[in-house]
């Protein structure tokens, strides 16, 4: 740690909140905090990207760091809000694992990451590398919230979450992929959250509900 | 063991002793503050620890020699943790015993003194509060050593004024698994010294109680100590708190100079800690006893986050 | 150059203007002209890539070689005959009431799109762009397995967003390893996730990251191709969905997936030169064609069958790559190119026999030969097709992979026959009786299309018996580049 730029220990610290912000949508029971605290991980990456690129000096961050304000920050979480609303579904999520369990979990699953990312970041000469094991951490448990929730929402926002581990582990292993992919990615992102808007209203008419109940009758398999 | 040594010991603990019911009277009164009500007299404890003193001391029927031993006992075990937690100094005579994981087992000690006194007697409350006492501790000791991990990871040794030692000459920088352990202790320094979001100092509600039910039983000279004992308990884990997280200005060494140096900054940061914990009461609500795990499990989480990003980052 | 536009603009511009103009009398028939000419295009674009070698456009973005274009014009084939099909389909399933005109209109549209991102998964020379058009196919067939809202289709196509979300997830994370890996020899700018450039250098790309990333993109993509155990999407997206679509999806989306796998391996294995990724495929290959064999015995409704059909299919074309050397790339292109062929027809043939019945239940739908003998003889001839009957073309390639499996991989033989031998019993008996016997079927409003599924199975039948020696040396070549 002693001898990193400001730049750097900033980021760490972001990486430390980030992973923070994780587990506590691991933890939150709440739909809308959960979309709270995904609006705080888009803050957080923002901010994380913004600083790589003053930071480095790598141009093209700029644009991906405001991408991300106005699509994490703003877009989703605004669709999302939307969404609850019309749909009005406010209860609480309820997990198929109890939360210690999944905590407990996502600790095994934090420190399987580092590992993972040990070599990795090793080899790399990026100044934030170390923060690779962080990003590959927030993906595992992104993917863990995905796997332990039943509801419909919550499972869309661990999907997003988990797009925003990537994104970080992006810009901190390799000070982010050229500007052409990044753009196809958040268009997918974006298209693919206006698909599920679309669904989640499908599934409301279907079943005549605003009930997404329904949506856990139809996981289970015929 | 010098003289002068022994001497600055034996302030240490003086001050420790002298500074608790003050800080616990500083607390009431900042709460007091904050809720709009009509404070207490700073000095309150004091008061009330003397009143007591000079009561004569009923005990129950059925208490056996152990009822009457555990203040004796809880106390002592207070003021040896008093006496080697570094809250003025670093280099006491008592410092070589100043291991952080000797400190938890002290901690346990009492509280297990204490969980079986309130068993001793056999009321219905007495029982209840020392199975909550005891579900608590199972789940607020983990996290307790979790975070005095990362602090000996840090700093490569489990010994206290070592650790203290290597914090306060660290670099300045951002230390994200400092800030994580900060966070847990103060969690798990609520739930140990029975305040607010896990139990309520305040109350005699039995749906709530844990630390009041088990001293229910308890009068005169006997409650005097328990509730000095509780007093030091919260100084002690102030000055833990004080230690790993703002360790400046603590003396390093036992000269009179640096502990006169430090006792005012003590008092000062004491002070600012008390007026945090009490707003941390005012803002939260007390959990439902069936919600303490998972305020203790979060906290045992960022305490294991905490040494996770550190090995992470920052090794 | 401008057949590779065309391939690629015609069914974006198809997309579009049959989302403008809405349902018309007229949108089958643009439907089929859009995939005519991206058909004609791709035949171009093969023939120009086959005379002159391989192709690099638009600042290295696109690259043509033996191995993709050979998929663009099967894609491009296929997609056209599906059309075809889709046109008496589609109108028979609107007259039943399970479409409104809206939802014909989203259907061509998507259908398009469809055809658009996986034409284009295949001509990009750029990784990232590659899991762009991946992750748009998964976007669309989303919408098109949802297509009829019901209870069911609506279930498959959550089940389907959710587990290919997140699969593909794990391919962008294994893509950006590889950039990371990349980017030391290449640099940041633009040529790290060129695929040309990679294969340049990827004898010096580091081995552990990129055994890393391969893990990663192999159960990314792994998910689209239904590798067991990422497969649970697969048979309900087949089952619930449209037929058309439950045809490209096993036709071509499988085989689009697994050419980003085998892209992707080829790099790995300049990488690493043990047999990591080879044992990673075979290990995966043959899972899918055991698991899906035993599961085969249990399925009730006719499309899944078909579904975990084409499970165990991409698990014998997952093992042949894994397998590698001439031999077993050859016959896994093959196995590629009539799975391909089979698995379309089948699925248009079970559609309409779906439609006579009114159900996909296997029990009800009986004796398909006396009341159309076109609809059973293609089921019943595609069903052989698919068994591995000689003389068709599964035939030629199973035996190939088989005997090259006995003489490189003897362990994984008995495991392969034992799997044929099962699917054969199992997919057979329940066929059978669906297509003859007493019927149970009614007749349909309109003739149905069963042109597709006799071309399809004459190609079969054409490539089981000879292969045209160009068409030989064609696969050969990308055999060749594959590794």
């Amino acid at each position: 740690m002693a001898g990193l730029p400001l730049y750097a220990q900033l980021i760490n610290l972001l990486a430390a909140i980030l992973l923070l912000l994780a587990f506590a949508m691991l933890a939150q029971r709440r739909v809308l905090s959960l979309i709270d605290l995904f609006a705080a991980q888009g803050v957080a990456l923002t901010a994380s990207t913004a600083i790589v690129a003053w930071g480095t000096g790598q141009t093209h961050l700029w644009f991906s760091a405001a991408l991300t304000l106005v699509l994490k920050v703003f877009v989703l979480p605004w669709i999302l809000y939307r969404l609850i609303r019309r749909l009005d579904v406010r209860w609480d999520v309820e997990g198929m694992v109890n939360i210690p369990t999944t905590m407990l979990i996502g600790i095994v699953l934090v420190v399987f990451s580092f590992n993972l990312a040990y070599p990795i970041s090793q080899l790399a000469s990026t100044v934030t590398r170390s923060t690779l094991g962080i990003a590959i951490a927030c993906v595992m448990l992104s993917f863990l919230m995905m796997i332990t929730r039943r509801k419909a929402i919550p499972q869309v926002i661990g999907f997003l979450s988990m797009e925003n581990g990537l994104f970080f582990a992006a810009t901190s292993a390799t000070y982010g992929m050229p500007m052409v992919v990044e753009l196809g990615i958040a268009l997918d992102v974006l298209v693919g959250m206006v698909i599920l808007g679309v669904f989640f209203f499908q599934i409301r008419e279907q079943f005549d509900s605003l009930d997404l109940k329904h949506l856990e009758k139809l996981k289970e398999p015929e | 063991m010098t003289a002068s040594g022994f001497l600055s010991q034996l302030l240490q603990l003086a001050v420790a002793l002298a500074l608790a019911p003050l800080l616990v009277g500083w607390v009431n009164q900042c709460r007091a503050w904050l809720q709009n009500r009509g404070a207490p007299p700073l000095l309150l404890p004091y008061r009330t620890i003397h009143k007591l003193f000079s009561k004569d001391a009923v005990v129950a029927h059925g208490a056996s020699p152990l009822f009457r031993l555990t203040p004796y006992v809880v106390f002592g075990a207070m003021c040896c943790a008093a006496a080697i937690v570094p809250s003025l100094a670093t280099d006491l005579p008592f410092a070589r015993a100043a291991d952080a994981i000797a400190l938890v087992g002290l901690f346990a000690l009492a509280r297990m003194f204490i969980a079986l006194a309130a068993m001793d007697v056999g009321t219905a409350f007495g029982s209840l509060g020392a199975r909550r006492e005891m579900f608590v501790g199972f789940l607020a000791e983990p996290a307790l050593l979790m975070v005095l991990f990362t602090a000996s990871l840090i700093s490569g040794s489990t010994s206290l004024p070592t650790i203290v030692e290597t914090l306060a000459h660290r670099e300045l920088g951002i230390y994200p698994s400092l800030a994580f352990a900060g966070v847990a202790f103060t969690m798990v320094s609520l739930a140990e010294n029975a305040r607010i979001p896990v139990d309520n100092p305040a109350t005699h509600l039995e749906l709530t109680m844990i630390h009041e039910a088990m001293v229910l039983e308890y009068s005169a000279r006997h409650l005097a100590l328990l509730e000095w004992a509780a007093a030091l308990k919260l100084f002690n884990y102030s000055c833990i708190g004080l230690a790993l997280f703002l360790p400046a200005g603590i003396a390093e060494g036992s000269d009179w100079l640096g502990m006169a140096a430090a006792a005012p900054l003590l008092v000062a940061k004491l002070a600012a800690g008390g007026f945090a914990l009490a707003l941390i009461e005012t803002l939260s609500a007390k959990l439902r006893i069936f919600r303490a795990p998972e305020f203790l499990g979060t906290a045992f989480m960022l305490a294991v986050l905490a040494m996770l990003v550190h090995l992470l980052l920052e090794s | 150059m401008i057949e590779l536009g065309a391939v690629l603009a015609f069914p974006l511009a198809g997309g579009l203007v049959l989302a403008l103009v809405g349902e018309r009398r007229y949108a089958p028939a643009i439907n089929v002209a859009a995939s005519l000419l991206t058909f004609v295009a791709a035949a171009v674009l093969a023939l120009r890539v086959f005379e002159h070698g391989p192709l690099l456009a638009v600042e290295r973005q696109f690259f043509v070689d033996s191995f993709n274009v050979f998929l663009v014009a099967l894609t491009a084939f296929v997609g056209f005959t599906t059309a075809v099909f889709s046109r008496p389909y589609m109108r028979i399933e609107q007259e039943h009431g399970r479409l409104s005109p809206a939802r014909l209109r989203l259907y061509h549209a998507m259908y398009q799109l469809f055809n658009f991102t996986m034409l284009l998964a295949l001509l990009t020379n750029n990784v990232g762009i590659l899991w762009v058009a991946l992750e748009g196919a998964t976007l669309t067939t989303v919408l098109l397995v949802s297509l009829y809202r019901t209870p069911a289709s609506l279930e498959a196509a959550w089940k389907y967003f959710i587990l290919c979300g997140v699969g593909i997830a794990q391919a962008l994370f294994g893509t950006i390893l590889l950039f990371f890996a990349a980017e030391k020899l290449l640099g940041a700018e633009g040529g790290a996730l060129l695929w040309t450039e990679l294969d340049r250098v990827k004898a010096q790309l580091e081995p552990t990251v990129l055994s890393i990333a391969f893990v990663f993109l192999l159960v990314g993509y792994g998910t689209k191709v239904g590798l067991v155990p990422l497969h649970n999407w697969l048979p309900d997206a087949h089952a619930e969905g449209p037929t058309p679509v439950s045809a490209v999806l096993s036709g071509l989306l499988l085989n689009v997936a697994l050419y980003a796998v085998v892209r992707c391996k080829v790099l790995v294995e300049g990488a690493v030169p043990t047999m990591f990724a080879k044992s990673l495929l075979m290990g995966f290959g043959l899972a899918s064609v055991v698991v899906a064999a035993f599961l085969l015995s249990r399925q009730k409704d006719v499309k899944r069958l078909f579904a975990y059909s084409s499970i165990e299919h991409m698990g014998i074309i997952t093992f042949a790559f894994g397998m590698g050397g001439a031999i077993a790339n050859f016959a896994g292109l093959l196995h590629m190119t009539v799975h391909s062929l089979t698995k379309s027809a089948i699925f248009f043939a079970v559609g309409h026999a779906a439609q006579k019945a009114g159900t996909q239940s296997i029990d009800q739908i009986r004796g398909l030969v006396t009341q159309s003998p076109m609809i059973g003889w293609g089921l019943a001839l595609g069903t052989l097709a698919i068994l591995g009957m000689p003389p068709f073309g599964v035939f030629a390639s199973e035996f190939l992979i088989l005997t090259t499996a006995m003489r490189e991989q003897p362990w994984a033989t008995p495991f392969l026959l034992a799997a044929l031998g099962i699917a054969f019993a199992a997919v057979f008996s329940r066929v059978q009786p669906m297509v003859f016997g007493e019927t149970t079927v009614r007749r349909l409003p309109h003739r149905p299309a069963m042109m597709p599924v006799f071309v399809h199975l004459a190609l079969v039948l054409v490539l089981g018996l000879w292969i045209p020696p160009a068409l030989a040396a064609w696969y050969r070549e990308a055999a060749r580049l594959i590794g």
